[in-house]
């Protein structure tokens, strides 16, 4: 499903990261874990397309993302992988509602007002759905953020630090909220964090460090 | 969910900044709308208003003054002339055709022209009912003295003396109406016409000792201007008269020809007309200059409000990147949303010009005597519209294209 292979990536500042080679079957869920400097977000916008890649091969439902257009790639994006970013940015010029058709709109999919209140139920938010955004609790704000990643039923969600905010309580009910949503709609989960609390929740992991030159 | 519903809710979630961009590009674009739509307006009423009329004798003075009175019907007379020298001038061989005009009347503020048929003839005035005049102190009312006035077949009034309301009336000598006129858009919508006569005659009450007894006539033909009256009667004067050229030539000799006379002068309309607008030209560029630096503020106001909303928006930017939005379909949204402000603006100020024109075609007397009319629309508001979708996109386009430069990752990341 996912597969990492010899993945380097070099800044503009010249310093160069080396990625381990790795590989998450579909439908499992993985972490990646490392502290701050060991270029987590840097493998997860790589693995998402948001950067691209400079040497190394990622591949994701069989494709080399490394090898297609930059408009192929925002459109491969669009309809395969959703994002839980630390930040749980909502439009706020926008309803619930409307801040999830953003989804399908901006992938180009078609735009299904009954996929839009299933997954609101699912994450508990259906009498929410045409409240403004200024409106939500924080909670409330990032399982709306984590609705929107699963709307287009994305074969992969990234998650990028989504639980070291919070207080243990809230860190589980998240945690187990993206696993069961990505279970529900039969999603490949993958985690970045360097919250430890995670690793017993999710078994497969895959640890960075500051590599500064090919393993 | 489009692109529309999110550029309307981005200019809904900030109200203010809206509303001031579209208040800032209304103001000039009103402006400029109504600078077009009246200069437009006042051309074609004077065009309309001295068509046929290749030159306009009367006594000396100003020239400007002599066209605004007997043309446009706004001005004093200059003072009067001899019946007798304009029948000299009637009879030249370059003259086709000459209208006397006898000033001097009003009705509650509408002018009381003294004239013959031809008057009615040169401005292809149709009646709607009645007939024209025939006897002294018969008339015949333009539309909107009908409508203004209230006045039908058969009403009778008396005049005033003087071109203006409330000044010394004629108590004595009953108008009585004949005809009223159809709505022609043009200067007899607003004069009462009768004959030379009637004029003549409702002063003589009160000049009784110089002019009143009738001279003797002189010669058994009528005179060419005022068939009643013998030609050469010397007693009798007139306030000016119109005349049209024979040819071509008559535009070189007659006005030198006139104006060599001592007691008479000859002025162009059309020469007289241009001076006027460049004269008033000044006044209307200052205008324009000032409706310039409107418009290019706010353009300048769009400009930064997008870009500091762009600020604000790097974020929503990169997650919609990040949620599959291509970098043009960003470019875009930001650029439609400029384009959108401004057309607003536009509209907006286009419908401020013609509330404007309406308030004062109905409020001030002299606008509506003019004829402007507030419901037409002009080809140059089509350009102003066009003008500022490309004002719209200049001032985005420089926010826009950073919004397609953004970079997802650092901007998510945080950096």
């Amino acid at each position: 499903m996912i597969t990492v292979s010899s993945l380097s990536y070099a800044y503009p500042s010249g310093e160069t990261l080396f990625f381990p080679d790795f590989n998450v079957p579909r439908g499992k869920s993985c972490l990646l874990l490392g502290n701050s400097g060991t270029g987590k977000t840097t493998l997860l916008h790589l693995m998402g397309g948001l950067l691209r890649i400079q040497k190394g091969r990622v591949e994701i439902d069989g494709l080399d993302i490394a090898k297609v257009s930059e408009s192929a790639l925002d459109r491969f994006r669009g309809g395969h992988i959703g994002f839980v970013f630390q930040r749980n940015h909502l439009i706020s010029a926008l309803s619930v509602k409307r801040n999830l058709l953003m989804a399908p709109f901006l992938a180009g999919l078609p735009q299904d007002e009954g996929r839009v209140e299933e997954v609101l139920a699912q994450l508990g938010l259906w009498e929410k759905k045409n409240a403004r955004v200024s409106e939500l609790s924080q909670g409330q704000a990032q399982r709306v953020a984590i609705a929107r990643a699963v709307l287009n039923k994305p074969s992969v969600i990234f998650a990028d630090e989504p639980t070291s905010a919070l207080d243990d309580h809230n860190c589980s009910r998240v945690i187990q909220l993206l696993l069961n949503v990505s279970r529900q709609n039969d999603c490949t989960l993958v985690v970045a964090t360097h919250d430890h609390r995670l690793k017993s929740v999710i078994p497969t992991q895959v640890e960075l460090y500051a590599k500064k030159h090919p393993a | 969910m489009n692109l529309w519903v999110l550029i309307l809710n981005y200019l809904k979630s900030r109200p203010l900044n809206t509303a001031l961009n579209i208040l800032l590009l209304a103001l000039g674009i009103a402006m400029i709308s109504i600078l077009v739509v009246f200069n437009r307006q006042f051309q074609e009423k004077i065009t309309s208003n001295s068509k046929g009329i290749d030159l306009v004798v009367g006594a000396k003075g100003s020239p400007m003054q002599l066209i605004l009175c007997n043309i446009f019907h706004v001005d004093f007379p200059t003072g009067n002339i001899r019946l007798v020298e304009a029948e000299r001038v009637a009879r030249h061989r370059l003259v086709k055709r000459a209208i006397p005009l006898a000033l001097g009347d009003n009705y509650r503020g509408f002018r009381i022209i003294g004239t013959s048929h031809d008057y009615a003839d040169l401005y292809d005035a149709k009646l709607s009912q009645g007939s024209l005049w025939k006897e002294p102190m018969e008339v015949v009312i333009g539309s909107d003295v009908a409508r203004a006035l209230q006045l039908s077949l058969g009403s009778q009034f008396t005049s005033s003396h003087g071109l203006s309301d409330e000044t010394h009336a004629h108590d004595e000598q009953q108008f009585v109406v004949k005809g009223i006129l159809q709505k022609a858009n043009n200067v007899v919508d607003n004069l009462i016409l009768t004959g030379v006569e009637s004029i003549w005659q409702v002063h003589a009450v009160h000049d009784e000792t110089t002019s009143s007894e009738q001279s003797p006539v002189r010669d058994s033909s009528g005179s060419s201007l005022v068939p009643s009256v013998a030609q050469g009667d010397s007693s009798k004067e007139i306030t000016a008269m119109l005349v049209q050229y024979r040819s071509a030539m008559g535009a070189i000799q007659l006005p030198r020809w006139v104006n060599s006379q001592s007691s008479l002068q000859a002025a162009s309309p059309a020469f007289e007309t241009a001076r006027l607008f460049s004269i008033l030209g000044v006044g209307v560029d200052i205008l324009k200059g000032f409706a310039a630096v409107l418009v290019f503020i706010s353009a300048l106001s769009i400009f930064i409000a997008l870009y500091n909303s762009l600020k604000e928006r790097r974020y929503d930017l990169a997650i919609m990147r990040s949620m599959g939005a291509s970098r043009t379909k960003v470019f875009i949204s930001v650029l439609l949303e400029g384009t959108v402000l401004a057309l607003a603006g536009a509209v907006v100020g286009i419908v401020l010009a013609h509330s404007v024109m309406a308030g004062i075609s109905m409020f001030v007397q002299e606008a509506r005597m003019a004829g402007i009319s507030s419901l037409v629309f002009y080809p140059e508001e089509g350009l102003i519209l066009a003008g500022s979708l490309l004002l719209g996109v200049v001032c985005s386009m420089l926010p826009a294209w950073q919004a397609y430069r953004i970079d997802i990752s650092r901007v998510l990341a945080g950096a």
